[in-house]
């Protein structure tokens, strides 16, 4: 049970800010290296699109983006569990912190997907249903760093950021499939078609190189903005004081 | 006390406490017409224009009327105490949401529905319509008060909660928006809307069975 145990001690802040700070570093290198690799592979030695030319490329930033968005949204509502049933802290740092990074990627996605649109459809925004369910998406982040601005009081803000999360990923799905079916021109799935995926391997790694380094840049991000927070929520504790050499 | 007595008591007390204020009752209501009435102004008055609008544009106006109108679920009660009473009761919180919900339905919500056939025939809505729409209306409009009641019972404490309460809640609406609005635009153009209505029922029921309990959870959270 050494993978408990190290969640277990994740809980703490004083834990959490030590070990973190030792981790921050190697995410951000592995970061650098993978969108270094995954940049030359995708702009310059993946093949251009028979259809598309090079414009297809885009789907290196826009893709991943778009994954992203999703990803976070769901680590936030988990977050949310385990904060409101297991009354754990640092679960409410994270998915705090995590809110502004998720709007980030949502964003990029959306605007990505509209310079990708001009050539492609001929026009930078079209009411489509994947377009539509990302900008919705977008919303649900911006509501949740809404709230969390507007409740004064730290673990009341938490809690209440907590409960609307949850109720925003039971909603996601909803969402989504209400605006598929309401009107759809965006391209089907490309990638996670399992028997035969309709994308060429040369461009595929690329862009699973490109997810993965999002995905560290996200922890990457995360813990910065985590450290951050527990610093602040812990501003009056002994362990912040010793660590600023304060009195 | 039993429940039923308690959810029935709680109901009948929001039903007279609103209908002493009258006025409050109303504010919706004239939002729905002045809202529905803007648009006309503001295309043009081409009658094939509007009646293609129609659908949506009743469907808009009603979900901004009952945004509008959803503060008023909780804030007073919030502000004199009672919703400190309300959550230290014997009874499940979330049944007693209900009843609160319930009641702001009637009063808010019901009236809406009535209209909206006048609305529907000001802006040319084929009369083959109107019945698709007051349905429509009738299993939408209780689930745009449930799931309000969640983002109302979240931004309660806050003193300037109304814009926020609208950017928590109206992307939640979306769906009802998207099947609503559809299944009356169906209906005008003679194409069966029963899938749509299909849908609209199971959001009513998704919404009746799992929003009280976040709204009862929300509720904690802003009285603690």
């Amino acid at each position: 049970m050494i993978f408990g145990n190290f969640f277990h001690k994740m809980a703490s802040p004083p834990w959490f800010y030590r070990v973190s700070g030792k981790m921050l570093p190697w995410f951000g290198g592995a970061f650098a290296l993978l969108l270094l690799w995954g940049l030359y592979g995708g702009l310059y030695l993946a093949p251009a699109d028979y259809q598309q030319g090079d414009s297809f490329r885009i789907i290196y930033v826009h893709v991943p983006a778009a994954w992203m968005s999703l990803f976070i949204y769901v680590a936030m509502a988990v977050c949310g569990v385990i904060s409101l049933v297991w009354r754990i802290k640092m679960a409410e740092v994270v998915l705090i912190s995590s809110a502004p990074i998720g709007a980030a990627f949502t964003f990029l996605a959306l605007a990505t997907g509209s310079l990708w649109g001009k050539p492609m459809w001929g026009t930078w925004w079209v009411w489509d249903g994947r377009l539509t369910s990302e900008l919705i998406l977008l919303f649900l982040y911006l509501g949740v760093i809404a709230l969390h601005g507007a409740i004064e009081d730290r673990q009341t803000a938490a809690r209440a950021v907590a409960i609307l999360a949850i109720v925003g990923v039971v909603n996601v799905p909803i969402i989504h499939y209400s605006v598929e079916w309401w009107s759809t021109l965006h391209q089907g799935p490309t990638v996670t078609k399992l028997d035969k995926p309709s994308i060429h391997v040369d461009m595929l790694i690329p862009l699973l190189v490109m997810a993965l380094a999002f995905k560290l840049y996200y922890a990457w991000g995360l813990l910065i903005r985590a450290r951050s927070e527990v610093l602040e929520r812990e501003r009056n504790s002994k362990w912040v004081r010793d660590l600023l050499g304060e009195p | 006390m039993s429940l039923l007595r308690a959810f029935l008591a709680l109901l009948r007390r929001d039903l007279v406490i609103a209908f002493r204020r009258r006025s409050e009752m109303v504010n919706p209501l004239l939002f729905f017409v002045l809202v529905t009435s803007l648009f006309p102004l503001a295309v043009g008055s081409q009658p094939k224009l509007l009646s293609l609008m129609a659908p949506g544009v009743v469907w808009v106006a009603a979900l901004l009327a009952a945004l509008l109108s959803l503060d008023t679920i909780f804030r007073s009660d919030f502000e004199d105490g009672t919703l400190e009473q309300l959550l230290l009761s014997a009874h499940p919180v979330s049944v007693l949401v209900i009843a609160k919900v319930l009641a702001h339905w009637l009063i808010t919500g019901l009236p809406l529905l009535l209209v909206a056939p006048v609305l529907g025939n000001f802006l040319g809505l084929p009369s083959q319509a109107m019945g698709t729409l007051m349905l429509s209306l009738a299993f939408g409009t209780p689930a745009l008060s449930l799931i309000g009641a969640i983002g109302v019972a979240l931004t309660v404490g806050l003193r300037k909660g109304g814009v926020i309460l609208s950017l928590l809640v109206l992307p939640l609406y979306v769906p009802i928006l998207i099947f609503g609005a559809g299944a009356v635009g169906n209906a005008a153009m003679g194409i069966d809307a029963t899938a749509q209505m299909y849908i609209m029922s199971a959001f009513l029921i998704l919404s009746l069975t799992l929003s009280p309990i976040a709204t009862a959870a929300a509720l904690r959270v802003s009285l603690s």
